[in-house]
Parts: C-alpha cells; sequence; structure tokens
C-alpha cells in the first residue's frame, strides 16, 4: 500500500472562490433555520456582503500580480494544475463578483412589486390556483434566490478559471443549474417564466451531453484532461486527428451554446424574455464573462497548436451569429426580446475578438491583443446591458413589467429620465463613438484586424449598422411618438435599482470617455498562464 | 484488446440519445435520452482510461454521474412543475415564447 499524498492547495489565492461558496452553503443554512420574517434581511446582507468580501479578496490577488507597473507576474496554476490563477482569470472574477452584487441588489427590490420580489411567492403553488393566491396575500417569497445566485457565481468564478477538462465541466453545471431554477422563479406570468426554465433546461442538458462527450474524445486523444497535457499532445500531433477533430468540435458546441452563438442561440430569446427581468440582467452579463473566457482559455491554451484546424469554423460562428442576431433582431416587438437578439448579436462581436489566435510572438507591442479585447468588451457589455435591463423593471403597468413596444410608444413625453437613459444606454449598446460600446468593438475589430480577418471585420461593420437602426427606432418610439391611452408607466424604484442603475450607468460614460486605464491594464495582465 | 468495439458501441449509444432529444416529444424521455447520451460518454471515458492506462478517465466517468444526478434533481423539478400547471409533459405544449 503507498501512501496518501495530499494535495497541495493554495488556499490564498483561492479564497475569493471559497468565499463565495461559503457564502452559498450558509444561505442554504439560513434557510433551514432562520424564522421566515427575517429570512429576506438575513439572506440579502449575507449575498452582498459575501460578494463584496470576496471582490476586496480577488482585488487583493490581482495586486499580487503587479499589473500596475513594472514586470507582470504572469499568475500561477493552482490545485495541482486544475486551475489557473492570472490576470484574465482574475479579471473575470472582479467582473463576475461586480456583477454579482448588481444582481443581489436588483433581486432584492421590493417596491416595484408592492413590497415583495419579482419572485414567486411560493414556485410550487400552481398559477391561478387559490394557494398561489394564499401565497402572495400573505406576502411570501422565495429567499431560495439569494443561495442560487451565490452557487452560480461560484460556477462562474471556477469556469473561466478551469484549466482541465473536468473542472471545466464541473464548472459549466454549476453554473447552469442555479440559473436553471432562477428562470422559473417569476412572480408574474409565470406560464412563461416556467417554458423559459424548461427550454433552458432541456436545451442545456442537451448541449452539455455533447460537451462530455468532446471531453471523452479529447481524453482518448491525449490521454490526459489537463490542458498543458492536451497542448503537449496537440504539438506533437501524437494521437489520432480525426478524434481531436470531433472532440474539439464537441467541446465548441457545449461552449457555443453557453455563449448563445448561432446556430445554437435558439434558447437565448425565450429564455431573456421568459426569466424574471433581474436574472436576465445578471445572467446576460455574467455568463458571457464566464463562458468566453473559459471558451478562450481551453481553445487558445489547449487547443492552440490546432489553430488552422478551428479557425474556419470560428470565422463562419461569428459571422453567422452577427448575420441572425442583427436580422432577427428588426423583426421583434418586444424589448426583453429584442435586447436578447442584441445579446446574440454582440456574441457574434465579441467572437471577432477570438479570430484574432495567433501565437504570442506575432503580436507586436503595439497591438490589441484579443484576450485584451475580450476582456474589455466584456466590461462596457456587463455594465450596459444590466443597467439597460434594470431600467425595463421600471416600466410597469397593471399585470407588472409592460415590454411591448406598444407600451413603450411615447415613454419619453411621460419619463424623459428614463426614457432618456434608456437610449443613451442603446447608443451604448449599438456603438455610437463616444460611449464604451464603441471603444469595446474598436478593439475586437483590432485585434481581428491584425491577424488578418477582415472579410469578418466587413461584416462586422455592416451588422453593426444594421444594429444600430433597431436601437435607433426604439428611441424614434420613445421620443417621436404619442403616448398611448392607459400605458405603462415608470414606477420609481428603491435605491437598490437605482443605485444599480447609475453605477452601471457612470461606468458606460466613463468607459466611452477614458477608455485608455482599463486598456492599458488589461494590456499588461491579459495573457493566459500555460 | 481492441478499444474500436466499445468507442463503436459508446457512438452508437450517443446517436441513440441523440436522435431521442430531438424526435421524442415527452419531456421525461427526452431527458431520459439525455441520460443515454451522458453514459455513452462514460463508456468512452473508461474505455480510453483502460486504453492511455492511467485512471483519469474512470475518475472523470465519476464526476459526470455525479452531475448527472444533479442535473436529475433539478430536471426533474422543472418537469414535474411544468406538468402540474399544464396537465402535460409535452415539449410541444409549452409554446407561449416564440419568434
Amino acid at each position: 500500500m503507498t501512501h496518501f499524498t495530499a494535495p497541495h492547495i493554495e488556499y490564498s489565492q483561492l479564497a475569493p472562490v471559497l468565499i463565495v461558496l461559503a457564502v452559498a452553503t450558509l444561505g442554504v443554512l439560513v434557510e433551514a433555520f432562520v424564522p421566515r420574517a427575517q429570512r429576506y434581511l438575513v439572506q440579502v446582507s449575507l449575498a452582498v456582503v459575501g460578494s463584496i468580501a470576496a471582490l476586496g479578496d480577488t482585488f487583493w490577488v490581482f495586486d499580487k500580480l503587479n499589473p500596475g507597473h513594472g514586470t507582470v507576474h504572469p499568475g500561477q496554476v493552482v490545485a495541482e494544475g486544475a486551475l489557473a490563477v492570472d490576470g484574465p482569470t482574475l479579471f473575470c472574477w472582479i467582473l463576475v463578483l461586480g456583477f454579482a452584487v448588481m444582481g443581489a441588489l436588483l433581486f432584492a427590490e421590493r417596491r416595484l412589486e408592492g413590497g415583495v420580489t419579482a419572485f414567486a411567492g411560493q414556485a410550487s403553488a400552481l398559477p391561478g390556483t387559490d394557494a398561489e393566491r394564499i401565497a402572495s396575500t400573505r406576502g411570501m417569497e422565495h429567499t431560495e434566490v439569494f443561495p442560487l445566485l451565490m452557487f452560480a457565481v461560484s460556477g462562474m468564478m471556477i469556469f473561466p478559471a478551469a484549466n482541465d477538462l473536468i473542472t471545466v465541466f464541473v464548472a459549466l453545471e454549476v453554473l447552469s443549474l442555479p440559473l436553471y431554477l432562477l428562470c422559473g422563479l417569476a412572480r408574474r406570468r409565470r406560464l412563461l417564466s416556467q417554458e423559459a426554465a424548461m427550454k433552458y433546461f432541456m436545451l442545456g442538458a442537451f448541449s452539455s451531453g455533447f460537451f462530455v462527450y468532446g471531453l471523452a474524445l479529447v481524453y482518448g486523444y491525449a490521454g490526459s484532461l489537463g490542458y498543458a497535457q492536451i497542448a503537449a499532445a496537440v504539438a506533437g500531433k501524437t494521437g489520432s486527428h480525426g478524434l481531436l477533430l470531433i472532440g474539439m468540435g464537441m467541446l465548441a458546441v457545449g461552449m457555443f451554446f453557453k455563449i448563445g452563438a448561432a446556430p445554437f442561440q435558439a434558447w437565448v430569446p425565450d429564455v431573456y424574455q421568459g426569466a424574471p427581468t433581474a436574472v436576465t440582467a445578471f445572467m446576460a452579463a455574467g455568463t458571457k464573462v464566464a463562458g468566453f473566457g473559459a471558451l478562450f482559455r481551453l481553445f487558445y491554451v489547449a487547443f492552440g497548436g490546432a489553430r488552422t484546424d478551428w479557425l474556419p469554423v470560428a470565422w463562419a460562428v461569428a459571422i453567422l451569429t452577427m448575420v441572425v442576431g442583427s436580422v432577427l433582431a428588426l423583426a421583434q416587438t418586444d424589448v426583453k426580446r429584442l435586447l436578447a437578439y442584441s445579446s446574440i448579436a454582440h456574441t457574434g462581436f465579441i467572437l471577432t475578438a477570438f479570430l484574432g489566435a495567433r501565437s504570442l510572438a506575432d503580436i507586436g507591442p503595439g497591438n490589441i491583443q484579443p484576450v485584451q479585447a475580450l476582456l474589455f468588451y466584456l466590461t462596457t457589455y456587463g455594465l450596459t446591458n444590466i443597467a439597460a435591463f434594470a431600467i425595463v423593471t421600471l416600466v410597469r403597468d397593471s399585470s407588472g413589467e409592460a415590454t411591448s413596444f406598444t407600451a413603450w410608444t411615447g415613454l419619453g413625453r411621460k419619463s424623459p429620465l428614463v426614457a432618456g437613459a434608456f437610449s443613451f444606454l442603446l447608443l451604448g449598446l449599438a456603438g455610437i463613438p463616444l460611449t464604451s460600446g464603441f471603444i469595446g468593438k474598436w478593439a475586437v475589430f483590432a485585434a481581428a484586424m491584425s491577424a488578418g480577418a477582415w472579410p469578418v471585420v466587413v461584416i462586422a461593420v455592416l451588422g453593426s449598422a444594421a444594429a444600430a437602426f433597431f436601437y435607433a427606432r426604439i428611441i424614434v418610439l420613445m421620443f417621436f411618438h404619442d403616448p398611448v391611452a392607459d400605458g405603462p408607466s415608470v414606477v420609481l424604484p428603491s435605491i437598490l435599482t437605482s443605485g444599480v442603475i447609475t453605477v452601471c450607468f457612470a461606468g458606460t460614460v466613463v468607459l466611452g470617455l477614458v477608455p485608455g486605464p482599463l486598456l492599458d491594464l488589461l494590456g499588461r495582465v491579459a495573457v493566459f498562464i500555460r | 484488446m481492441s478499444v474500436a468495439p466499445f468507442i463503436v458501441l459508446s457512438a452508437i449509444l450517443f446517436t441513440i440519445g441523440c436522435v431521442g432529444v430531438l424526435t421524442r416529444r415527452n419531456a421525461i424521455v427526452v431527458f431520459m435520452c439525455v441520460e443515454l447520451m451522458l453514459n455513452a460518454s462514460n463508456l468512452a471515458l473508461v474505455t480510453f482510461a483502460r486504453a492511455n492506462g492511467n485512471l483519469d478517465g474512470q475518475i472523470a466517468a465519476f464526476f459526470v454521474m455525479v452531475v448527472a444526478a444533479a442535473e436529475v434533481v433539478v430536471g426533474l423539478a422543472i418537469i414535474m412543475n411544468i406538468f402540474r400547471t399544464r396537465r402535460s409533459a409535452s415539449v410541444d405544449d409549452a409554446s407561449l415564447l416564440k419568434y
């Protein structure tokens, strides 16, 4: 019998993830032991304070990389090779935790529904029955959403950090399963919400089936699940090339599904529309960060040597995603659904940065690196998107949120402030100069151009023009049409939602006017450790 | 020992699962087909573990099983909920969200 060697775990570097997991577990215990009346307050403070603590700790770890000046430390592969804590990972953690704080605050909003959260009073009570009425008159609410949020956040943190295929798969599921449930917990329009949850779950499970089979085939090819060993096998061309090609393709299916790239985008509009809007806001921003972080690490670090095999497919997927997102968005008549299609189009734009893959030696000092462009775009996209969805929660009539275009007609006459802010965010999403969206687009297009992907960039610029048209349509609708009779009104939210909108809005403005410091910082740290 | 027959079997199982997901209408059966896909992957993983002569694949198969169990919990909760609301577990009936 050989001795058991305990694994060496770098706890100090993994502390942010461990804090989030501890908060999530504590949240489950709170559900079991704290009386119902106090749970809301306890859960909200636990989630918000926990996320902020983890965020502070992440900054501390990030600071050790010495990102500000001089030589930058490349980071470290920790936990026996399971996780890579490097610049891109830590920046993804900062983004995810920032979005988690905002998500928790949006989840906690009570004023818009008249004293209760936007989540079902009792998810097991059937819609339209006495049980549901009793649950809502008693002011019951599911505070389990906060532990679910924190579990999803922990998955989103591990996903871009994962450095072997089994960790990446477990993280994928840890981030997805709580989101499936959160999507089905809306207080209003519960049939839509349940349908969204079922569609998301079914298609998500289907895509993770592909992911696991791809994982098995790549394991068969490389003889190991670690990214470094896979990269060595790819460089040495040891195994059967067919096995590698099919394996990479199937892993890509799982990843493309998660980020909502065509042709795996079908779930996005339905889920974004059916889910409670606060969940949509968090999910849209958080999953993009996690999914793109993991996609880039997997294909750059593990499959970087097989670039010539996967780049043509990535070109096709990027083009298809931009075209599908932009064209179908033109036909929408619902604000949430329009934002969902816009998110598909944005996935396509971000994928152009993915095409900038080259060997590190080819990237000159002045050039925008793909990972740098990616992280900048994710920052701007996440902030703008959360603010936009948060504003959607404010426009309400007697049946809850009013999201149809008819209801939004003439909103600018009734509440110029909200309509003005929403218009500015739409311009940011469209990428008009002087907004953060413009700088983000410029960065990803520059990264793709310098790698010679100019046909994709041309299509992306045309796609941006089409996108600007459907964003402008809403602005025209809000400001240059007369409001409908008995239309919805803008409900004044509590400090929670208005604070989130203000912060995200300020972020969009600031990153548009002074993008330099963040771009420079990312330029120094955005290198994957191998 | 030749690896090929096991991999071919796992590919056949995976394809059956995949076709089942795309053609069956009952949510429970669709879900069972997803499980079949995961188990086909497990077969491939343990086969490759044997062929490669290390244990990584067998460990991975355990992880896949645990994740599949967690997925069952969440999935059945969602399907039960929608079945109680609609009195139907057909994936075609839930079609309020479209275009």
